[in-house]
């Protein structure tokens, strides 16, 4: 919902924290999701983080979350799907080239990022292209998966 | 200016010189510290090659190198890919525009291999305009990759010989790679952020949006060299004339990302050949553009007016009597030699 977007960037200092806090949970979870089985857990998970992340990000599901780099703003909400800052367009009302009554996700990552710790160094890190394999799986479980996973 | 090492057929690349990534004209003359000035070619909307010869003629003598845009403002015309490979065969040095709204990262990686062996020595990186800007906004826009991961993989494809996938690729495209920034584009703060992340990502040069607003350049400048960022790229600005009050109006209202000062429009306003005063103005611009430190060029961009580049150039003085490589530059008729 973009009214709960806006709110979530508002908030992106607590926001953020509680998304760290809740990574570690997502981790240490790690040995009972891989005793259930990733693969077997991939769609009610994917769900319910799309239910979760939707109603507070509008969340598009790519499947490689970088919110916390981005202010807490959903760069996939961007019309031309930029991960890298905004494009050349964005109105003097700091509105969308494309949607006029969107406010720029960029605009907003900006806003959000300076209240998060790290936030506006974060912004500077280049992104590699997207895997749109990733499309609809959960960000969740990879995070568990990748972090809880490794050495 | 005239390299010591031309190739005797002019299509054929030059020597890569040690530090240079590419075999064209472009790089040498940025690399060598002259002030350059490039220009756009409106791709035609036609399968004619002599339209686009035609196209690229009005600028000879006046440019170091000739931008061909990728579906511009998001409309259809030849493909950049074509002008350019047609331009390299007698000898001009294109700069290769290319968008991430129309193909996914299959087909520009094939292009930029396949524009590097027509020899294309130059390639800008894009994100284009959006679809609903043009003239199919029924379309769907793809945005696979946006300009920073673009130049990433461009590099990579340069200087790994890997596709992104991983894949070796057997023989590198040799290319200077470019980007663009809008100086006047929001948030102002971060425009030069931006252009860092683009110089990390693999950008060599940045051509810009259009600069009426002075001020903003300057501003913009002066962060770039806070970040410092002063000779790890070449800045070209963007200038163009403006034909009318009406027509800047028009673009202000209408072109993503344009910002055109009251000041510009009443000047216009008050003139009594208007298109006249758009290109006194644009002279001015490029004059003081060049006393900006850390500003290697201009990029002339006269959308419908491309044949007033020649006499802006002339009239601005900035090329200080060098006269840019033109077919037949080298070898023209005595009773030719007008300029």
């Amino acid at each position: 919902m973009y009214g709960v977007r806006l709110w979530s960037v508002r908030r992106a200092r607590g926001m953020n924290a509680f998304y760290r806090g809740f990574e570690t949970v997502l981790v240490r979870l790690h040995p009972l999701f891989k005793a259930l089985g990733y693969e077997r857990i991939e769609r009610p998970v994917a769900a319910v983080e799309h239910a979760v992340k939707g109603f507070l990000f509008d969340c598009r599901m790519c499947g490689q979350c970088i919110l916390s780099s981005t202010g807490m703003s959903c760069p996939m909400n961007c019309p031309k799907s930029l991960r890298n800052g905004p494009c050349g367009g964005v109105r003097a009302d700091g509105n969308c080239e494309v949607k006029e009554d969107m406010r720029c996700v960029w605009v907003e990552a900006y806003q959000g990022s300076a209240r998060i710790p790290g936030g506006v160094e974060a912004m500077t890190q280049v992104q590699v292209a997207v895997d749109q394999r990733q499309q609809g799986r959960s960000s969740w479980l990879r995070v568990a998966r990748e972090k809880g996973g490794a050495p | 200016m005239k390299f010591d090492d031309e190739p005797v057929v002019p299509g054929y690349p030059l020597p890569i010189l040690p530090g240079h990534t590419s075999p064209g004209r472009f790089e040498r003359v940025l690399r060598a510290g002259s002030f350059a000035v490039t220009t756009e070619l409106a791709p035609p909307d036609s399968a004619d090659p002599e339209d686009v010869y035609k196209r690229a003629r009005v600028f000879d003598g006046y440019v170091d190198a000739i931008n061909a845009t990728d579906g511009s403002g998001a409309n259809c015309h030849m493909s950049s890919l074509a002008v350019c490979a047609l331009l390299t065969r007698i000898g001009y040095a294109p700069i290769m525009q290319i968008s991430c709204r129309d193909k996914n990262r299959i087909a520009i990686q094939g292009d930029i291999l396949g524009g590097a062996a027509m020899g294309v020595c130059n390639m800008l990186c894009l994100t284009g305009d959006g679809v609903q800007a043009g003239d199919h906004p029924q379309a769907k826009p793809v945005f696979d990759l946006d300009c920073v991961s673009l130049l990433e993989i461009a590099r990579n494809l340069r200087d790994e010989h890997r596709f992104q996938s991983g894949r070796k690729i057997t023989y590198a495209p040799r290319v200077f790679f470019g980007a663009a920034e809008n100086p006047s584009g929001l948030p102002h703060v971060w425009r030069a952020q931006r252009l860092a992340k683009k110089i990390a990502a693999g950008a060599q040069f940045i051509q810009t949006q259009y600069c009426y607003d002075l001020p903003l350049l300057r501003a913009f400048m002066r962060h770039v060299e806070e970040l410092g960022l002063m000779g790890k790229v070449f800045i070209l600005a963007g200038v163009g004339p403006l034909r009318s009050a009406k027509t800047a109006e028009w673009m202000r209202k209408h072109v993503p990302g344009m910002h055109v000062p009251d000041s510009v429009v009443a000047r216009i306003q008050g003139a009594a050949d208007q298109a006249r005063e758009g290109r006194n103005i644009c002279i001015e611009l490029i004059q003081q553009i060049r006393e900006i430190p850390g500003v290697s060029g201009v990029h002339v961009m006269a959308y419908r007016q491309e044949e007033s580049v020649a006499e802006i150039v002339d009239r601005s003085g900035v090329l200080q009597g060098r006269a840019p490589w033109y077919p037949g530059r080298d070898t023209p008729p005595a009773s030719q030699r007008t300029a």
